[in-house]
């Protein structure tokens, strides 16, 4: 075993927990489930991002991830209100009955 | 950086909670294993020299959002839904196993590309002052502008969820 550990570790530590994000958001059909999935996207590429600052000795990386978690947080905020608003008038949060804008 | 032997059991406890978020049928017990993946990631920002933003993690994300998502999961009463096997209709299994295939062709792809490129140099990189001191030095000074621009963010998303959440009519609150 490596005594040490490099940046290629994350690097493919966060391709393998972006790549289970995005099969969530293609294979669940909870609605709820999905922007769970989004936020395991968000936080692999926070985690690499400070793993970075740390290889480059550079603090901006980290300054990057404050912005990505706040992007986040918003974005949870208003998707929640979102599901809340459909589940009251369909009943549902199945995104494959969420077809009202279909043609 | 770090110890191989801790990365690695770190990194499994990651992506076995990362399936357990994906492969649960209960919408609590996939919100409990996204905070097991958050915790997991903090330990890695403390080991990455990151302290506070380990602390923020642990408060926002596993705090706030979290609790956010068992709030409305809770209040929607969705904790049994159907899982990964069995909400597909049968003419659409397809789409399933080429999802599957795909992933494990673009990890298999990633992987090759990061580790076919040759080690990079594994010295001793200096570290740098991470303090909350130096962060906010950074964030005010550096960043000045996107910080105002997310404040203005920060309120878009509230008056949306706010006018999101409200009762449409009254005859609708009144049934409520």
């Amino acid at each position: 075993m490596p005594s040490t550990v490099t940046i290629e570790w994350y690097l493919a530590l966060c391709v393998i927990l972006f790549t289970l994000g995005a099969m969530g958001v293609l294979l669940r059909r909870n609605a709820i489930i999905i922007f769970m999935s989004v936020e395991l996207m968000l936080n692999s590429a926070n985690l690499l991002f400070v793993a970075f600052s740390r290889y480059l000795s550079d603090l901006n990386g980290q300054v990057l991830v404050f912005f990505v978690i706040t992007v986040a947080a918003a974005e949870v905020a208003v998707g929640l209100a979102l599901i809340v608003v459909i589940f009251r008038t369909k009943r549902s949060i199945n995104i494959d009955e969420i077809n009202l804008l279909k043609g | 950086m770090g110890n191989p032997f801790v990365f690695i059991i770190l990194a499994i406890i990651a992506i076995a909670a990362a399936l357990g978020l994906l492969l649960s049928r209960n919408a609590v017990h996939s919100a409990l294993y996204l905070v097991l993946n958050f915790v997991t990631i903090a330990i890695f920002y403390l080991i990455l020299n990151a302290p506070f933003l380990a602390m923020v993690q642990v408060t926002v994300y596993a705090g706030a959002i979290v609790v956010l998502f068992l709030f409305v999961i809770m209040l929607l009463g969705a904790e049994q839904l159907r899982g990964i096997g069995d909400d597909v209709p049968t003419g659409e299994q397809f789409h399933r196993i080429l999802s599957i295939v795909l992933a494990v062709a673009l990890i298999g792809i990633f992987v090759y590309l990061i580790f076919s490129e040759g080690g990079a140099a594994a010295g001793d990189i200096p570290m740098i002052d991470t303090s909350p001191n130096q962060l906010g030095l950074t964030l005010f000074e550096d960043y000045a502008l996107p910080f105002e621009v997310t404040g203005v963010l920060l309120l878009a998303a509230i008056i949306g969820v706010v006018v999101l959440g409200r009762r449409k009519g009254k005859e609708e609150g009144n049934n409520a």
